[in-house]
């Protein structure tokens, strides 16, 4: 194999040779770096997420000069990555995050990960040592676009400097566009320092030309919407499975519209809640391994499943060999590799979901089913009896008083209610993750941000700084555990630094709690390695400045939550000391059948 | 397993390779031989690609493949006539009296004797796997000391190609840098 460098095309003229005469006065002569800033820029970025080291100093010393790049310094490169990600999701944007080459680069391997997983519009621009040196083991050298392989979109590594800029051009197009995801590239340090014509003018014309011949994100065809439309028609007992993809693709207002007309209800992925509001009468909820008992009965007794954005990951569908037998099967997604990898479908619809159901819209029909309707309704109400919260209510409702203790599931119900359930959400992952999926129910599109696909503990912190610094005017709430907050607390400073209100829940119940909960049910209660020592949380707090409350019990919630919410500015930290070993219900276990749930036991 | 035969066009870029490669590797397909050669165009070239599974795994592949952003065209082969060519050397052990042996067992498979020392041959065969194949069960009891397959490389027969008419590059890449 070659080494990986690349030189310009002789035979392809200047860009600048062609119209010389007409814009000479507007290209000009600049660094690599200078270009990197200019590019930044004219994609429309104010905001990116890093720390500088060697391999990227000569753009860290050209950002100097672009004061409307507002650069934030993170604790961690980790901490970049997630930032970025949260204020990606937050606002449809493309995320950006810069860090030095070896060490510098290999700490976003998590964040790209993550952001590949749940398809997050991400830019990853790394320094690399000088060409000369590159493949010499030199200082700080790693093969980043070698390890970053399979978890970006697509990488580059950059050592011509006339190829900078059509390159991130190239980058923020693939990170955007189709299914989103993240793009790295690395510039060799040399090539940040080469000097370069630059054009802002033709760089926008180029843009708007951009055609990559191996990169067309796939467009559905009329057959398969009237396939799908007949499929819909004969069906008695249909769901509809959204998930992501119906954020993404915008289409939020279109799956209202389809399932009003249709009558058909609607199940949701994790990242697909907000696609429609929970209050309404066809959602059922969540589905899958923490889902609600009715919507995995449901999606089994199915005859049609209409699978809208989300790629039946095997935390939605438990057992494949036994998943939703009786039905007929539409999956409609903008990636053709989704269609028929996990579950066979009888109509694949590659193309953007918005499309499709517009294209639906005008001829859906179905005769309205209210048996199936009922149906659900009766499982439905079986889960509301066996339900910790609503049973507290109905305890203290007929003049019983709960038990003193303070249990996780309450605290997010609570945070639901105090908040008006209208605050945007970031969690970390594990039990407190499951609890705010069930119990915070979500009204509006994006107000929840969470890391489903790769389940990356230390997400929740630093991607609810980015959220909040992308959505100002939101109230932002980081609900993490004790485990995952401990893996990126150094964001702290970052929070304090940038001043982000944002109210940060530490859910603690002295245990790795999801993990426990494994060991629990399937090793039997051999708690190895997750109990947890932790800090003082609240005087952790204090050292960064940040102001604190503990919460022990139920009555203290309110009060504390009341008094973080009237503070002004940067975070606060609630910590809520919930009992310990309490457990998410219902629970598939992991490769059981769907509907084969371990259930809360009845009171 | 049924053996498919993919054909693929992808641009003439440094890390084209190790892409396809690592697609192997990251999703399990079992593959069976992968070869990349230049084409009549200096900023692409052609990949064909082996591998064993069902026909589901094959379109699974497809897919992912056209996921590459290098990649621009890929076709299964065995929706159409093609055909599909193996090249193998084998060093065969043979004394001045096996000689006249090996040599006419070439003949009969159109084979090549493309060096001769005093106790060896190199033969050169062209020819489908299968054909490849019989000849080397043939030379084995002369004793193979040293052999070398391409795998395998495979045309549409006819008018009908990969396209590549669309493909212009975005980025301009020199003539010479290799998809390796």
């Amino acid at each position: 194999m070659t080494a990986p460098t690349t030189t310009r095309d002789p035979r392809r003229p200047e860009p600048d040779d062609a119209d010389a005469p007409r814009r000479a006065s507007a290209a000009r002569t600049i660094t690599g770096a200078d270009v990197v800033c200019e590019t930044l820029q004219l994609e429309g970025v104010d905001l990116l997420y890093g720390y500088p080291g060697g391999a990227i100093l000569p753009t860290y010393d050209a950002l100097t000069k672009y004061p409307d790049l507002h650069h934030v310094l993170t604790r961690h490169e980790q901490g970049a990555t997630h930032m970025a990600d949260g204020y990606a999701r937050a606002t449809g944007k493309v995320g950006v995050v810069m860090a030095t080459s070896g060490p510098g680069a290999t700490n976003l391997v998590t964040g790209l990960a993550t952001a590949m997983m749940d398809s997050t519009a991400l830019v990853a621009i790394t320094g690399q040592v000088p060409t000369a040196m590159i493949g010499t083991d030199a200082f700080q050298e790693t093969d980043v676009t070698g390890i970053t392989l399979p978890i970006t979109k697509h990488n580059y590594l950059v050592t011509d400097v006339g190829e900078l800029a059509d390159v991130l051009c190239e980058a923020f197009h693939i990170a955007r566009t189709g299914r989103q995801g993240p793009v790295l590239v690395d510039i060799a340090k040399d090539t940040q320092n080469a000097k370069v014509s630059f054009d802002a003018q033709e760089y926008l014309e180029r843009r708007e030309k951009i055609s990559l011949p191996g990169y067309r994100p796939a467009r559905h065809t009329r057959e398969q919407v009237t396939a799908a439309l007949d499929l819909i028609r004969r069906s008695r007992r249909p769901i509809i499975l959204a998930g992501h993809g119906v954020l993404m693709a915008g289409a939020t207002e279109e799956l209202r519209v389809f399932a009003e007309r249709a009558q058909i209800p609607i199940a949701l992925t994790l990242l697909g809640k907000g696609a429609i509001s929970e209050d309404h009468p066809l959602c059922l909820g969540m589905m899958g391994m923490h889902g609600a008992a009715e919507v995995n009965h449901a999606i089994q007794e199915a005859d049609l499943l209409l699978a809208f954005g989300m790629r039946f990951d095997d935390r939605v569908t438990g057992d494949l060999k036994s998943y939703a037998l009786g039905s007929r099967k539409i999956h409609v997604d903008i990636d053709p590799s989704e269609i028929n990898k996990n579950v066979t479908v009888d109509v694949g619809i590659v193309g953007d979901l918005r499309g499709v159901l517009a294209e639906m819209l005008p001829e859906l029909e179905r005769p309205p089913s209210p048996d199936w309707l009922a149906r659900i309704e009766e499982w439905r109400s079986d889960s509301h009896r066996r339900d910790i919260v609503l049973s507290a209510e109905r305890k203290r409702a007929g003049g019983g008083t709960d038990d003193g203790k303070l249990y996780a599931a309450q605290v997010i119900r609570d945070l639901y209610e105090l908040t008006d359930g209208d605050a945007l959400v970031v969690t970390d992952v594990g039990q407190h993750q499951m609890w705010e999926a069930q119990y915070y129910r979500h009204h509006r599109p994006h107000t929840l941000i969470t890391s489903g696909g790769l389940g990356t503990m230390g997400f929740g912190l630093p991607a609810s700084i980015g959220a909040k610094m992308g959505r100002p005017e939101e109230e932002v709430w980081a609900i993490v555990g004790d485990g995952g907050f401990q893996m990126t607390m150094m964001e702290l400073a970052t929070a304090v630094q940038e001043r982000v209100r944002v109210n940060i829940a530490i859910i603690n119940n002295g245990y790795l709690g999801m993990v426990r909960q494994w060991q629990e049910f399937f090793y039997e209660r051999r708690y190895n390695q997750t109990p947890m020592f932790n800090p003082d949380f609240c005087r952790i707090a204090e050292a960064y400045g940040i102001p604190s409350f503990r919460i022990r019990s139920r009555a203290e919630v309110a009060p504390a939550v009341r008094d973080a919410r009237n503070l002004e500015e940067g975070p606060a930290l609630l910590e809520f000391v919930v009992e310990q070993e309490d457990i998410v219900y219902p629970m598939v276990p992991s490769g059981a059948r769907l509907d084969d749930m371990i259930r809360r036991p009845m009171e | 397993m049924p053996q498919h035969t993919l054909c693929a066009l992808v641009e003439n870029r440094p890390g084209v390779l190790a892409r396809v490669a690592n697609l192997f590797r990251r999703r399990s397909f079992n593959l069976d031989s992968l070869t990349v050669g230049r084409t009549q165009r200096d900023d692409l070239s052609r990949m064909t690609l082996v591998m064993e599974g069902t026909r589901e795994e094959a379109d699974r592949l497809e897919k992912n493949l056209y996921k590459l952003v290098n990649v621009i065209q890929v076709e299964h082969l065995s929706d159409s006539p093609a055909v599909v060519r193996d090249l193998a050397l084998i060093k065969v052990r043979a004394d001045p009296e096996k000689r006249q042996e090996v040599t006419h067992l070439c003949e009969i498979f159109r084979a090549r004797v493309i060096d001769v020392a005093a106790d060896t041959m190199i033969i050169e065969a062209t020819g489908d796997e299968r054909k490849i194949e019989n000849l080397i069960d043939l030379l084995r009891p002369f004793g193979v000391m040293e052999m070398v397959r391409t795998g395998a490389v495979a045309l549409g027969r006819g008018e009908h190609t990969l396209r590549d008419d669309a493909y212009r590059p975005n980025v301009p890449t020199a003539a010479k840098a290799s998809v390796l």
